[in-house]
């Protein structure tokens, strides 16, 4: 899958209109991925998971940085991304199946803090950019 | 079966009964072709699917997206024997109509997307996951007959 022009546009102005709430949005959608798939708490059992986590507030802002510099660097995201893709592989081992949980949660946070931007193109190219960095982010697996 | 506690049906409950189901049904069924275009091999009898636009506006993608969630919302009235209150839709998905259950995954991702979109904060990371365990119950139910 490839991110047409107007995706990398649509990328980037929903993550202008964002602004300075990146790092709130990152916690929210960890918040929400551990509440709607608890097997994914199983790679936090160090972490204090109860709401307003300043952990999980931590974690968020790191998550959503990362895909800062990513939007940033959309033409290069095995680039942008592979110092997080050697993690990753080597040490968090997070499975794969993991990744499309945390971008559908950041989808549904993003649709509830911006329903009117969230348009169905928007959502299409949004969907695709975070498979795209999930796709760099596992492929030195294996 | 899927067990909802006092609390969480009360969340369940409070939301259906704000829920617009034609307009969440069509705009649930649209992203769902717009997002995932492949799932457009279903619908070849539909019209034009062209854009984004012209699938949000088709016709009867707002009628079949509000026949769905019609079904979606009755199977929440049955949460003690999803399997039974399914069972003959999905001899008809799987004998008939032929699609592949990882579109009702697809189908109910999108359909948590609309409702976030349409109740903001009131779609709270609690009612998400209540969302989220009814519709993977009502995704099962509507495979359990597949063969």
């Amino acid at each position: 899958m490839v991110l047409s022009p107007a995706d990398k546009t649509n990328v980037k102005s929903t993550w202008d209109k964002i602004g300075g709430h990146a790092g709130e949005y990152g916690g929210e959608a960890l918040e929400r991925t551990f509440a709607s798939f608890p097997t994914t708490k199983t790679y936090f059992p160090h972490f204090d998971l109860s709401h307003g986590s300043a952990q999980v507030k931590a974690h968020g802002k790191k998550v959503a940085d990362a895909l800062t510099n990513a939007v940033a660097h959309m033409d290069d995201l095995p680039g942008a991304l592979s110092a997080l893709s050697d993690l990753h592989a080597y040490k968090l081992r997070v499975d794969p199946v993991n990744f499309k949980l945390l971008s559908h949660c950041l989808l549904v946070t993003l649709a509830c803090h911006h329903p009117a931007e969230f348009t169905p193109a928007v959502h299409a190219s949004l969907d695709k950019f975070f498979s795209a960095v999930s796709t760099v982010l596992t492929s030195k697996y294996r | 079966m899927v067990h909802l506690s006092a609390e969480e049906k009360a969340a369940v409950s409070s939301l259906q009964g704000k829920v617009k189901v034609d307009v969440v049904g069509g705009e649930t069924l649209g992203r769902l072709l717009v997002v995932y275009p492949w799932t457009q091999r279903f619908f070849d009898s539909f019209g034009d699917l062209s854009s984004p636009d012209a699938i949000m506006s088709n016709g009867k993608v707002k009628a079949h997206g509000k026949k769905v969630v019609n079904s979606l919302i009755n199977g929440l009235k049955n949460l003690d024997n999803l399997k039974g209150a399914f069972a003959k839709l999905s001899e008809l998905h799987c004998d008939k109509l032929h699609v592949d259950p990882e579109n009702f995954k697809l189908l109910g991702n999108v359909m948590v997307c609309v409702l976030a979109r349409h109740f903001g904060k009131e779609f709270t990371p609690q009612v998400q996951a209540v969302f989220q365990k009814v519709l993977a119950g009502v995704a099962n139910a509507l495979a359990h007959k597949y063969h």
